[in-house]
């Protein structure tokens, strides 16, 4: 009885906590169109999301890209197949890994970070303040920060693709026998600029509107103690992460399906 | 005991304001008239209500039933707009401080100017440096709030507060956990700002002494209602047992010092019921 109480109260929760979500995201968009006359104030804050997170998504994007050479090569060379391993390490990088990864990276550091600021700023009462000072803390805070992580995620997930094959290169080109003409001849020739980098980019926009959202709403929306803005920046990354992987999912099964 | 003057030289009316917070009731039928110009002491225990009320008079909580008027507006019916508009001829220090992390001393004094008005870099610079100077803590204009004491971090809070020259100041605990000399200079800056910039101030405390010090008119809240109104001296000679018990400090009387709870004995000897 009580399980099924527990259950109905967690749904509830979830159903109210989605309509607040929707109805901050609403007024963000709005506040975001207002903001966009004071430049300075995005670009302080792309500048904030990007410092935090390019050393971690570079170092990232050159281990993977080493690894996918190692692998692809492994692979590849059984079937007299490594004069493709450029293709193989751009096409799993701008289909999947770029994307996918540098989302997940982005939430874990920028995310985390911005809930746990915009959290801290409520448990202050910095935003009752700016309240009170008729300063609208949805459009002064929230949206320039909205906005700077939906522009930063796409060049962070570009800046880890071209990472990720710079290390694919090392590692074929310079540990193993691949050719670098043929390394990169077979990546212009077998990647198409439509089917696989624009909807690469359209993951990691989508990525980076879903993961900013949440990390800016759960500050706001966060207990304004210092437990609630503790579980709120755990929050962020876990609900974050598995929005990226389920829309990482749907986005695929509706770009690459063939119907 | 002497009433405010209620029809003209009011600033604020709180007519029959009920409220609670689910359960809790917070208020009930209450009344209060603050008078323009003056400095108004709204007393009474932890936990009364007294940040509640503020936050209605900021338009940042309704009262369930009832009405406040600031300046012959009802705060309550605003809309957001107009409700933006008011805010800015309102200051207020919170209990809190609310100083922004990321600013410095000067960019915190001067983030209100900025955000409303379009004045040139140096009158800006002008504006704040005098509110600094009137608090003390032009010297101190480059620090951040966390390098800053509980006293200046208050005075910060009050030179902000009155940046953009408001018609009325909302002191939030102003006095708690200052040594006696900040408390002193707070003190007398309340009442010096109050009288130099013509302004209507309401200091919220639970501080009796400077509460009385400070203030022309005090009210005593208590049981979500005004227990006690009039001049500090009329305070001290009355005669209510309940308005005697709070300016006495006495801890029991009249004036419940326990949070509704059900009865001691019945807590201690009975299994509680999941709550
Ligand atoms: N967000 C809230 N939700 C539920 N109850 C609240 C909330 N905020 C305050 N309360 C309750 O309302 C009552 C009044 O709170 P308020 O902060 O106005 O008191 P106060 O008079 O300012 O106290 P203090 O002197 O300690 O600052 C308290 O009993 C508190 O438990
Ligand atoms: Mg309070």
């Amino acid at each position: 009885m009580t399980s099924i109480r527990l259950l109905g109260r967690w749904v509830i929760n979830s159903v109210l906590r989605l309509g607040r979500a929707t109805m901050f995201l609403t007024a963000t968009l709005v506040g975001v169109f207002w903001i966009l006359r004071r430049f300075q104030l995005i670009l302080q804050q792309v500048f904030a999301v990007g410092v935090l997170t390019v050393l971690i998504i570079a170092v990232s994007g050159l281990f993977v890209g080493m690894v996918l050479g190692l692998q692809g090569y492994n692979t590849l060379v059984d079937f007299g197949a490594e004069s493709s391993l450029g293709l193989v390490v751009a096409l799993s990088l701008t289909r999947e890994l770029g994307p996918v990864l540098t989302a997940l990276l982005f939430a874990g550091r920028a995310g985390s970070a911005l809930t746990a600021e915009i959290g801290l700023m409520k448990a202050t009462s910095q935003l009752a303040g700016m309240e009170m000072m008729a300063v609208d803390p949805i459009e002064r805070v929230m949206a320039p920060r909205f906005l700077a992580g939906f522009i930063a995620m796409p060049l962070l997930a570009a800046m880890f693709t071209a990472i990720g094959v710079l290390g694919g290169y090392l590692i074929g080109v310079g540990m193993l026998s691949v050719d670098s003409g043929v390394y990169w001849t077979s990546m212009q020739e077998g990647v198409d600029v439509y089917d696989d980098i624009l909807n690469g980019v359209i993951k990691s926009v989508v990525f980076g509107f879903v993961v900013t959202w949440i990390a800016v709403f759960e500050g706001y929306d966060a207990a304004p103690t210092s437990e609630g803005v503790s579980r709120a920046t755990t929050r962020t990354v876990v609900i974050a992460s598995l929005a990226v992987l389920g829309l990482d999912f749907i986005l695929t099964s509706l770009m690459f399906s063939e119907i | 005991m002497s009433q405010v003057d209620k029809s003209q030289d009011s600033l604020i009316q709180i007519r029959d304001v009920g409220f609670s917070f689910g359960d809790h009731k917070i208020y009930d039928h209450l009344d209060m008239t603050i008078p323009r110009g003056k400095v108004t002491a709204i007393m009474g225990p932890s936990g009364c209500g007294k940040s509640t009320l503020l936050n209605f008079i900021g338009g940042r909580l309704k009262p369930d039933t009832g009405d406040i008027r600031v300046n012959d507006v009802s705060v309550p019916s605003l809309n957001r707009r107009d409700l933006y508009a008011l805010r800015k001829q309102m200051g207020m220090m919170f209990q809190s401080s609310a100083l922004l992390t990321d600013l410095n001393v000067f960019e915190n004094i001067a983030f209100p100017i900025y955000e409303h008005t379009e004045l040139p870099d140096e009158l800006v610079k002008n504006l704040v440096l005098s509110k600094l100077q009137m608090v003390g803590l032009r010297g101190a204009r480059h620090l951040m709030p966390a390098e800053l004491s509980g006293g200046m971090t208050r005075r910060v809070a009050l030179a902000r507060a009155i940046a953009l020259d408001p018609m009325l100041v909302m002191y939030d605990e102003p006095f708690t956990g200052l040594d006696p000399i900040s408390l002193g200079v707070i003190v007398k800056l309340i009442r010096e700002v109050n009288d130099a910039l013509q302004m209507t101030s309401v200091v919220v405390t639970h501080d009796v002494a400077e509460g009385c010090s400070i203030a022309d008119y005090v009210y005593l809240l208590g049981q979500g209602r005004v227990i006690g109104q009039g001049t500090p001296e009329e305070m001290s000679g009355t005669k209510s047992p309940e308005v005697r018990q709070f300016m006495g400090g006495l801890p029991d009387g009249p004036v419940a010092y326990h949070y509704p709870a059900r009865d001691y004995k019945e807590d201690l000897f009975q299994d509680w019921p999941d709550d």
